[in-house]
């Protein structure tokens, strides 16, 4: 079997065969941020449990107007944002843990660490492994600059960031008509923008605002809370963007779902992906099946 | 197809509910393990001590404009000690109340509240952060902590400052400790007043430590008495703070 790596174009690729797509490092990386960034978010809400409000400005306490809460009251937990008031009881606000026990904690026992209310235990969790994330991030992100993998794979050339073509990708998405043969090795525009927006975006600003919420950050760097509005600003952008990297996780697992998932799983775990046939008869078979 | 379809999606169901089951009570595991506790976990707590020190030793905490004060400072922890002594000097308003410093120190002595508001002092509207994540702006009246060290004169050998507080977690009197940084860092005060009066009960009248650097349960309130020392292992349960040895919350409470 002929393997091949992503960047020698020039070798013809074998039609439905396996090639060569992701690097030892870019798997190790993967992993290591699956596990990271999901432990970030349930410790993350740990510390959330203990102050359930958000709030905009430098500052923010019980008698200040929140503008996200989740509480309970008169035996029924709710979600609060803004002027909207959802009941939530069971999930948010009120639930029952394990033991069967009532619970008034926002977020519920399943999808906090530790399981059990513990600020110090999702801190020490949460700002050990927040140093496994950054440091990773950034050792990516110099990484890929010098081998030009963010050149190379990740920036839009001029065509691609055209809006004809991203409508046109869109409507591919839509239509669930993902690439097939050598065109499967190369991200697409909608791919490309996701990967920038998590990598360059989401993902910096989650770090970001993180360190504004640090007393002795803000002394040490003060722009930080010049550019985020205030440590309640910077709280509730970071609760925020939690949300947005579930977001993107969420629809990240759908396309792996959806493009194949053993295949996908496979290319991430051995680095070796089974290229999508462009034979029309062999996608006719599939439908039928 | 179709039989590689189910066996996929039973994959993913399985792959789903092993790595919930697998993780949570891993993750609880871990959480009770001593051994765990210190040798990874504490690390980003150590990680961010040394990064935070070497970031600037002196940098200030902002300092914000009246207008930007909260509206309300609400109060937590302790906010009326039960000791009879306190009770005592609070019926008397502090008029006999000392404040001792003692510990690795050439001159220990006793300071009044007389005595400290006749020193030097500073006033700062800073930002108070709780380690439970709210934010309280307040404006704060005090002697600079550095200025009550200079009095006595610490030892060479000595590395912390312990604050011994009046009021207590089930019998355990509070108790806090920072480092020398912290200690002579200049808006570093032991607070007298607040908001342009006396310090009220429910905030550590009539005297709390403010070190602005840190989160809100490194600030004692109910100040009696300061210690200086060598090494945290003989202070109450040897990690420096009452949260520290009865919760296990930071030391450093920089981040």
């Amino acid at each position: 079997m002929t393997m091949t790596t992503i960047d020698n174009t020039d070798v013809s690729l074998p039609e439905g065969g396996l090639v060569y797509r992701h690097r030892l490092s870019t798997r190790i990386w993967h992993w290591i941020n699956a596990l990271t960034l999901l432990i970030m978010l349930m410790s993350g809400l740990m510390i959330f449990n203990a102050h359930p409000r958000l709030y905009w400005g430098d500052y923010g306490a019980n008698a200040d107007p929140a503008w996200l809460e989740i509480g309970s009251g008169g035996g029924e937990g709710y979600l609060r944002i803004g002027s909207l008031t959802v009941e939530t009881t069971g999930v948010l606000g009120l639930w029952h843990d394990g033991n069967g026990t009532l619970r008034s904690r926002a977020f519920p026992g399943w999808a906090t660490i530790p399981s059990y209310y513990s600020l110090s235990m999702g801190r020490l969790w949460h700002l050990t492994f927040a140093w496994v994330f950054a440091l990773g991030i950034v050792a990516y992100g110099v990484w890929s600059w010098l081998n030009r993998h963010i050149e190379r794979d990740l920036l839009p050339s001029k065509t691609e960031i055209h809006p004809s073509h991203i409508w046109d990708d869109v409507k591919k998405h839509a239509r669930l008509d993902f690439p097939k043969g050598e065109a499967a090795l190369n991200y697409n525009i909608l791919q490309k923008l996701a990967y920038l927006g998590v990598l360059g975006v989401l993902i910096p600003v989650a770090i970001l605002t993180g360190l504004t919420m640090s007393p002795a950050m803000n002394a040490s760097w003060p722009w930080l809370l010049d550019i985020f509005g205030g440590r309640q600003s910077a709280r509730s952008i970071h609760f925020i963007v939690a949300w947005l990297l579930v977001g993107f996780f969420l629809v990240h697992i759908a396309m792996v779902v959806l493009a194949g998932p053993l295949n996908e799983i496979r290319s991430m775990i051995t680095g070796r992906y089974r290229l999508p046939p462009e034979n029309a008869e062999v996608k006719a078979e599939e439908k039928d099946a | 197809m179709t039989k590689d379809t189910i066996s996929r999606r039973r994959l993913l169901k399985i792959a789903g509910v092993t790595g919930s089951a697998l993780l949570l009570p891993g993750c609880d595991r871990l959480s009770r393990s001593p051994t765990f506790r210190e040798v990874v976990l504490s690390s980003g707590e150590k990680l961010a001590y040394r990064v935070q020190r070497l970031l600037g030793v002196n940098p200030l905490a902002r300092e914000y404009e009246p207008e930007d004060m909260s509206p309300s400072f609400r109060t937590n922890g302790n906010t009326m000690p039960a000791a009879a002594e306190y009770r005592r000097h609070l019926e008397t308003n502090f008029a006999d109340w000392r404040l001792d410093v003692g510990g690795a120190v050439k001159k220990p002595a006793s300071f009044s509240l007389a005595d400290m508001k006749a020193m030097p002092a500073r006033s700062q509207i800073t930002r108070h952060d709780c380690v439970e994540g709210w934010s309280a702006i307040g404006k704060w009246t005090g002697v600079p902590l550095g200025a009550i060290l200079d009095r006595v004169e610490l030892e060479p050998d000595a590395r912390f400052i312990v604050f011994h507080c009046a009021d207590d977690f089930r019998g355990t009197n509070y108790y806090e400790s920072i480092d020398l940084v912290d200690a002579f860092h200049p808006q570093t005060i032991l607070a007298y007043g607040m908001n342009d009066g006396e310090l009220p009960v429910g905030h550590g009248a009539p005297v709390r430590l403010r070190v602005e650097r840190q989160l809100g349960y490194k600030q004692a309130k109910f100040v009696m008495r300061i210690e200086a020392v060598e090494s945290l292992s003989a202070v109450g349960g040897g990690k420096g703070g009452y949260w520290e040895d009865s919760n296990g919350y930071e030391w450093y409470a920089g981040i």
